[in-house]
């Protein structure tokens, strides 16, 4: 992974609450085995008709939301299916950050470990940015994660959560696997002091 | 110091504890792995040169995009999608490379990843379980530890079989008292997720407990765990008792003579302590339950049968207003309209939900000498092929399909809509799955989620109907 250390970039509004990973790309996607190329399948059934067709109203389809980066979602982004194909879509469709009140926990854990930034905010900030998206969509903002602070066009910088362990890794563009791989020696402690629950070998 | 169930089985399974810069890193006792969500983290391991540290602790099964179209003649289920036939030869290539035992599509005990856990005697009291999908919260319902992972996590614990993970809260959510006739588990746990919404137990693991969970089947608690994810919690648990043991005794990997008395005597301490606490609590009254429908575009958007659909006028936040307004459009439906006689097109009973046994002898009972009305479409779809089996024995499958009703092969099916099962857009479905977002059972496609009582009403009549104005049927 490449260290990640800020996102600056034009703000997108999608002022929906509890937009569900079903949303973010429909299920008859997920019958892939890599993860290029789901970019175009990001809330597809939102932004195609059936017949293929763009929605001229959807906020990606829209050209003065092109090349935005930062998308503003409602409250609960990302609940539903543990699908890790939701942020790969989201990156593949150029998103880098998505801000909201607050994420669903498996959306969350999942994004952080590719680099998309899940962004809490309060619900004032958050409004404020639906504003000023739709009001403006030359908006931009700067996210930096060292100091944790999202900045607006005013100036005004707001502070977001993240735990230590996932920024530590974005920052430094390490692998979280690398970390437990290298505890070798206490999982084989762990097993060598606790006997199997199950085998699955056992009557295979 | 008094511990909950949860806190028991976290402890017991840390290999690192938690500290201010790292999460805690925790053993996985059974890994479940499917289809879909799993192609990118076994090429993960390809590219790094790892192996599966310990295929003996996981198992594969084949459910999400495969058919469930009747086999053919030489006993095969076809598989005519180019793209899932690909990922299904994909996944056997990566169990055979790795050593994973796998349920192949077909093969006697292939099924839904929750379905097959639990009936194989996979899933335990204490244990952690984990699966590349949400719904892991099902196991949840045997005092394990179980929850839904992303694909990157599904990575790292075929290759350590471990995982970080931070302490997440508890919540108790208490049901007291007794269920009535013609209300089952499944209305109970969408009366919880109408109360909470879907983003209420967000960072919590849910202890589901009372009278009324205390006197639920193993498979009720499964339908109650199952939906833990869609309220926002991770994992649900309920704490083993005689229940419990009695449905996981004799099972294939349950554990036998001396070995299933030492089990006991640690499942038994398993419960929550007296004085042990939670962070949160939600109690529910279980006489004041009817059954549940949904009339929304997500779980949460669910009322008692008899209600009606709320107006957006009358909500205060102008986001929920506009959730609201959203999700009626999408539905088809208007503000203060009832649903009881709303027409449907299609019903489904089926999914990890409401796919067993006890679901389908439910559901048997319930059209037992009545006929699918015309116009509509009612599949059935076992769970797994052990529970298609058994139901067959019972002669359940001749009961729907003289009812009219299409008996099918085991997998997830309609829930998905990623296998050839699927509504078209606009049609109706009264579904005994988890999830009636937007496009879930096919683009367009409107679900309300109901109990398998409510479906095989729906079902009988054409149209959205009290289950409890129809015989209701002796229920173990
Ligand atoms: S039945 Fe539906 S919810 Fe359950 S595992 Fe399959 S797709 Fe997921």
């Amino acid at each position: 992974m490449e260290p990640l250390t800020s996102v600056s970039g034009r703000i997108m509004p999608l002022p929906i609450n509890d937009i569900d990973t079903d949303q973010i790309i429909p299920a008859r996607y997920l019958k892939t085995t890599d993860k290029d190329g789901l970019g175009k399948a990001a809330f597809y059934d939102w932004r195609y008709a059936g017949d293929g067709s763009p929605k001229p109203d959807f906020v990606l389809n829209r050209p003065e939301y092109q090349g935005a980066s930062v998308l503003i979602a409602g409250n609960n982004f990302g609940c539903g299916s543990s699908r890790e194909h939701a942020p790969w879509a989201l990156l593949g469709a150029g998103i880098q950050a998505v801000v909201s009140t607050y994420f669903a926990d498996i959306f969350r854990n999942n994004a952080l470990k590719n680099g998309l930034l899940p962004i809490i905010v309060d619900v004032a900030t958050q409004q404020q940015l639906l504003s000023l998206a739709q009001e403006d969509p030359a908006t931009s903002v700067t996210i930096d994660l060292a100091t944790q602070t999202l900045t607006l066009p005013d100036g005004r910088t707001v502070t977001f959560p993240i735990d230590p362990f996932s920024k530590y890794c974005l920052l430094n563009g390490v692998d979280q696997l690398g970390f437990l791989l290298g505890l070798e020696q206490d999982i084989g402690a762990y097993e060598a002091a606790h006997a199997p629950r199950v085998l699955t070998t056992a009557h295979a | 110091m008094p511990q909950t169930l949860f806190e028991k089985v976290w402890n017991n399974h840390i290999v690192k504890p938690q500290t201010a810069d790292t999460p805690a890193v925790l053993y996985i006792d059974l890994h479940l792995v499917h289809e879909v969500t799993s192609p990118q983290a076994f090429t993960l391991l390809r590219e790094k040169g790892l192996h599966v540290r310990r295929p003996d602790k996981t198992l594969g099964t084949m459910d999400h995009s495969t058919p469930t179209t009747p086999r053919n003649a030489l006993g095969i289920i076809p598989v005519t999608d180019s793209q899932a036939q690909k990922q299904l030869d994909q996944f056997t290539r990566n169990c055979q490379d790795y050593g994973i035992p796998l349920y192949a599509l077909g093969t006697a005990n292939q099924g839904i990843v929750h379905v097959i856990g639990p009936e194989q005697g996979l899933t335990q009291p204490g244990m952690t379980i984990v699966c590349g999908d949400s719904h892991t919260s099902t196991h949840g319902a045997f005092g394990a530890l179980a929850f839904g992972i992303g694909t990157s996590e599904v990575g790292h614990v075929l290759a350590t079989q471990t995982l970080m993970q931070y302490r997440p809260k508890t919540m108790a959510v208490r049901v007291d008292g007794r269920l009535a006739a013609g209300v089952v588990a499944k209305d109970i746990i969408l009366a919880i997720i109408a109360k909470i919404g879907v983003g209420g137990g967000t960072g919590y693991v849910f202890e589901y407990m009372g009278e009324a969970i205390r006197s639920l089947s193993m498979e009720g608690r499964m339908t109650i765990c199952n939906m833990s994810i869609e309220g926002g919690a991770r994992a649900g648990m309920v704490a083993p008792d005689d229940t419990t043991f009695e449905y996981v005794a004799g099972r294939p990997y349950a554990p036998a003579g001396e070995a299933w008395e030492e089990a006991l005597a640690a499942w038994r301490n398993l419960p929550t302590d007296d004085g042990a606490t939670f962070d949160d609590e939600v109690v529910l009254h279980a006489s004041d339950l009817i059954p549940m429908i949904t009339y929304g575009t997500n779980p949460g958007m669910g009322m008692p049968i008899t209600g009606r659909v709320p107006d957006p006028a009358q909500l205060g936040d102008v986001s929920e207003k506009m959730a609201l307004d959203k999700a009626l459009t999408y539905m088809g439906l208007q503000p203060n309209q009832p649903l009881l006689g709303q027409k449907v097109d299609v019903v489904f009973v089926g999914s990890c939900t409401n796919s067993r046994i006890s679901d389908l002898r439910l559901a048997a009972s319930m059209i037992k000498g009545r006929k699918v009305a015309e116009g509509v479409r009612m599949m059935v779809v076992p769970g797994s092929q052990q529970v298609k089996k058994q139901a067959e024995a019972e002669g359940l499958h001749d009961i729907f399909r003289a009812a009219g009703a299409d008996w099918r092969e085991a997998g997830c099916s309609m829930c998905i809509a990623m296998n050839g099962d699927q509504l078209e857009p606009g049609q109706y479905a009264v579904s005994t799955s988890n999830r009636n977002f937007e496009g879930r059972q096919g683009k367009g496609g409107r679900t309300f989620l109901a109990s398998p009582l409510t479906a095989v009403a729906a079902a009988v009549n054409g149209r959205i109907t009290d289950p409890r104005d129809m015989f209701v049927p002796e229920m173990a």
